[in-house]
């Protein structure tokens, strides 16, 4: 059985780190950033060596299974008790093998938490249940669950927390970091933030998650990273200050040019029927809250409620109809009472209910879509 | 006299001094053999409580984006999952094996404190109901098996799941330490004449490791768990990182308690066939001091690795260095066991009973599990595989493939000796097998599920990460995992029943337990026998002199300690107490105290052996 077992997994082992990793986009080996090279170049090195030492007890096992089995006519076997030598082999042999794999180990640990030289791109990124928030103070920038980042230059993730834990993990981006709330520290001292140091080397949009148990819709806490070339992304933190929303408010009192009625009455929804702006933000708007996801240039984003579905007119007019019945414990409340109130059994903490009819709801999210 | 005549001697004479019967009688018994039977016997039930709800996971894991059950009702099933299994299967299972082996294998009549082991047992039965009381107000602990700060705050988790938790397992708890307290003392002091301690078993060797590991490890958590309950009764801070608390405290305390927690679990098994593999080789354990030695070193090690759970909490590259070693470093005495046992199989003349079969079935998959622990050692590579299916695929293999798999080998191999009939062989062989294919095909394909990137403790997966193949894999595994516990009971129920008789040392086995009769009387031995070797049952003219005065009736009444109903009152009255914790009223919870320290007066004041005539 045991050889058997050996032929059948071995291939299968080494068919995972070869990989076909083009199908996985959460792959952990697959890397495209010096942090999630270093990474997995240990990661191959220490592979090899446990394969090594699986392969050195395997073979002994399966030896002394066929070997030494009883047999008919089988006297009291020589009784050894030990043998000084072979303690001493299997002591220093593995032990060397140990410091083989610690010391490139130690290397790598340093390697990956050290600081960027230069001037790297620094993104304040708070956890929150159950989406994700990104600041950029260079640019001005705040978003949601979607991280534009230039390609090829050094990035520094601050992170932290607001409510629970949460662990910022773009597997292909490197390996993740705890968010931990931020301690309440005397005057004068500094809070104590978790870093994440990394230079992405290729375009293209990465999937990631949150990685530490942080409650009910721990699973529904994912996020995009969308790695673009420079000049892209001078135009995206550009785009962000002179959106939609702030031509339209530029434009107040004036003729909107707005050819979609939909979205002329979504916009007055969101800004004044209903308390949208209260938590939300949309920049260039009255829409300042600070409680829920920056909206502004909704519409770029492919995905929706922390990249759990398709960003689109009917998966968002069902979310902001009822966001609890696709992600259970969410802050944000529902059209009607009753979808409220089971948010209410689960947190300590509630918002009454929007009250908006199905046309408001989706001139709303027609209007949100607009936000390029 | 050969050994014939005195198994005849020992079943024409039975009754003399014969134990009562009945209900009663378990409820106040101070035996440390009924002790260990109910042990076994609640670990199994809450083995098939847990199973259950890890195949209800593996259901709703079948398909990506399905949604078979709440998120809720989910959080609660893995929380209760790996809260069951550790705390009321695996350490009752291996601690109902100390209560029954160690008094026997050093040559003693009980442990050194017999209503204290009764307690032990109750306190545990009572805190396991406790813990699982949740499940009857749809309220079971949610906040995973670790319990991370912030989400067990009042804030987070409002409802009395998190109560339930952190009430249970203080409760637990206290068996726990008193176990170790009644097992350090009973082997240091109460081994028969000639029972050196480098003549000690393997078994009671790591039992007396394990018990010191309980008694420093386990007060850390209990001193958690109290904060914990201050933050969530009486509004301290210990957590509360708003008010200058540290939710990173709660790790390390978590972890100074989980890291020797996990060779709480190991050690047992290890000792387990430790004894085993000598027997069915017919060889002695190679390198027995080595073996011994290491042993203890994983114990002390052990107690410098925590922080290798926390490699993604920032602790910063000189703590994540210092855990780097410390963890590398356990991995040679590791090593060196896993040779050891290698080395004394090596040589000999091997039987392959179905005891045997799991030792070398723990041999093959433990060592899977223990190398990708080495990887996890190395702190980069946890960076992406911490929190993984690739961590619940290592830690599985572990558990199930090192500590379970050692503790079905004990199953098999003292059974005879506990009922005094063998186990189905047959039975015992489809229960191997199924459980080997069922096991790996459950737990291989997670490392796959991880290292493609799939959470651990997430109710659902998006079916863009292209993992449903990896989990139906282990879906198929479970159920057939879940049979083969079926084919367990089925065979240990038959074999209760109708197994074949089995003699004093049926596997011809070299350890003092096997020179009395099976089942063992009460007062285990007529006389204490003088031991002068390691392997006393091996040695020809040591066996004849000590069956001589171990197969015997004892001639005058043994003088054995009174049973007691006390035990059972003061883990109520501990359970009560604890519970009223829950109403954060302080004259209410004052109050709870007085019950315990009426049956403590009453237990005091009671004798516990019968007076001298």
């Amino acid at each position: 059985m045991r050889p058997a077992l050996l032929r059948l997994l071995l291939p299968l082992a080494l068919l995972a780190i070869a990989g076909c990793a083009g199908e996985f986009p959460q792959s952990t080996i697959d890397p495209r950033t010096d942090f999630a090279e270093i990474i997995h170049n240990l990661y191959e090195q220490v592979f090899w060596w446990t394969m090594l030492i699986l392969a050195v007890v395997w073979v002994a096992l399966t030896i002394v299974i066929i070997r030494f089995r009883k047999r008919e006519g089988d006297g009291k076997p020589k009784q050894i008790r030990g043998h000084l030598g072979l303690e001493i082999g299997w002591t220093v042999g593995p032990a060397l093998i140990v410091v083989a794999i610690t010391i490139p180990t130690i290397q790598a640990v340093f390697a990956t938490q050290r600081p960027h030289d230069g001037d790297p791109l620094v993104v304040e990124v708070v956890g929150h249940r159950f989406w994700w928030e990104f600041n950029y103070p260079e640019q001005g920038v705040t978003t949601a669950n979607e991280l534009w980042l230039p390609v090829d230059r050094p990035v520094t993730l601050r992170l932290s927390a607001s409510d629970v834990i949460h662990s910022f993990w773009v597997p292909m981006l490197g390996g993740k970091r705890d968010t931990n709330p931020v301690v309440a520290v005397r005057e004068g001292q500094d809070p104590k933030y978790n870093y994440l140091y990394f230079t992405p080397n290729e375009v293209g949009m990465y999937m990631g998650q949150c990685a530490e148990f942080c409650g009910e819709s721990h699973a529904f806490m994912s996020m995009r990273v969308h790695v673009v070339e420079p000049g892209e992304f001078d135009q995206w933190a550009s785009r962000w200050h002179t959106s939609t929303g702030a031509i339209l408010d530029e434009m107040e009192g004036e003729s909107l040019p707005l050819e979609d009625p939909q979205v002329a009455l979504g916009r007055d929804v969101f800004l004044n029927q209903a308390t949208c702006g209260a938590c939300h933000a949309i920049q260039g708007t009255a829409a300042q809250g600070r409680i829920g996801p920056d909206l502004t240039l909704f519409g770029t984003r492919r995905s929706l409620a922390a990249g759990i579905m398709e960003n689109n007119l009917e998966n968002l007019t069902a979310w902001i109809q009822d966001p609890v019945r696709f992600k259970p414990g969410a802050n944000m409340p529902g059209t009607d009472y009753a979808m409220s109130a089971r948010f209410i059994a689960g947190t300590s903490f509630a918002w009454p209910a929007t009250n908006l009819d199905e046309t408001q709801v989706r001139a709303v999210s027609a209007y949100l879509l607009s936000l390029q | 006299m050969s050994t014939a005549t005195l198994e005849a001697k020992h079943t024409s004479t039975g009754g003399a001094h014969g134990e009562p019967t009945g209900l009663w009688s378990w409820i106040t018994t101070v035996d440390h053999k009924r002790i260990a039977v109910m042990y076994f016997v609640t670990a199994t039930i809450f083995f098939f409580i847990g199973g259950i709800e890890a195949m209800i996971i593996r259901m709703q894991l079948w398909n990506p984006e399905s949604s078979l059950i709440t998120p809720e009702v989910y959080n609660q099933l893995f929380t209760m999952h790996g809260t069951t299994m550790i705390f009321l299967v695996a350490m009752p299972m291996a601690v109902a094996f100390f209560n029954y082996l160690v008094p026997l294998q050093i040559g003693a009549r009980d442990v050194a404190f017999p209503r204290l082991n009764a307690l032990s047992f109750w306190i545990f039965l009572f805190g396991g109901i406790y813990i699982n009381a949740g499940w009857f107000m749809g309220a079971a602990p949610h906040a995973s098996w670790v319990g991370y700060a912030t989400l067990t705050s009042t804030q987070y988790s409002p409802g009395p799941n998190t109560d339930f938790w952190f009430i249970g397992l203080s409760i637990v708890g206290i068996a726990s330490i008193a176990g170790g307290v009644n097992f350090i003392t009973t082997i240091l002091n109460m081994r028969a004449p000639g029972m050196k301690m480098m003549r000690m078993p393997l078994f009671t060797w790591m039992t007396l490791v394990t018990s010191f590991l309980l008694i420093t490890a386990v007060p850390v958590i209990a001193v958690a768990l109290i904060f914990l309950g201050m933050d969530r009764t009486f509004g301290t801070v210990f957590f509360n990182p708003v008010m200058g608390g540290d939710p990173v405290l709660w790790q390390h305390l978590f972890w100074i308690f989980g890291h020797p927690e996990v060779y709480i679990l190991i050690l047992p098994s290890f000792g387990i066939i430790s004894d085993i593999i000598p027997t069915f080789s017919r060889k002695p354990l190679f390198g027995y001091p080595i073996v011994v030695y290491a042993g203890a070193l994983i114990g002390f090690i052990g107690w410098g690795v925590w922080s290798h759970h926390m490699f993604t909490t920032g602790l910063g590259p000189i703590a994540d260095s210092f855990f780097v070693a410390a963890t590398m470093i356990i991995a040679v005495p590791t090593g060196i066991k896993i040779f050891n046992w290698l080395a004394t199989m090596w040589g000999g003349s091997i039987r392959f009973t179905t005891a045997m079969l799991f030792c070398i079935g723990l041999l093959a998959v433990f060592t899977v599990g223990g190398l990708s622990g080495i990887m996890h050692a190395a702190a980069p590579i946890t960076l992406q595989q911490h929190d993984s299916y690739f961590v619940v695929a290592h830690f599985h293999y572990v558990i199930v493939g090192g500590v379970m798999m050692g503790l079905w080998a004990g199953m098999y191999y003292w059974f005879p000796k506990v009922t005094g009939r063998f186990m189905d062989e047959t039975l015992g062989k489809w229960h191997f097998w199924t459980t080997m294919i069922g096991f790996n095909l459950t737990f291989f394909p997670m490392h796959f599920s991880g290292l493609y990137g799939m959470p651990r403790r997430i109710y659902t997966y998006s079916a863009d990460l292209n993992v449903d193949l990896f989990n139906q894999l282990s879906t198929i595994g479970a159920f057939i995992f879940g049979v083969s516990s079926l084919i367990m009971i089925w065979n240990l129920a038959k074999s209760l029943k109708s197994g074949e008789p089995a003699g004093h040392n049926p596997w011809d086995a070299s350890s003092l337990e096997w020179a009395i009769p099976s089942p063992p009387h009460h007062y285990n031995f007529p006389e204490l026998p003088t031991v002068q070797s390691r392997e006393p049952l091996w040695n020809d003219g040591e066996r004849e002199s000590i069956l001589a005065v171990t197969m015997g009736e004892a001639t005058t009444e043994p003088h054995m300690p009174n049973p007691s109903y006390w035990p059972i009152l003061l883990a109520a009255a501990i359970t009560l107490a604890w519970a009223l914790v829950m109403t954060g009223v302080w004259w209410i919870i004052l109050l709870g105290l007085v019950p315990v320290f009426v049956c403590t007066l009453m237990w005091g004041l009671e004798p516990a052996f019968p007076e001298e005539h």
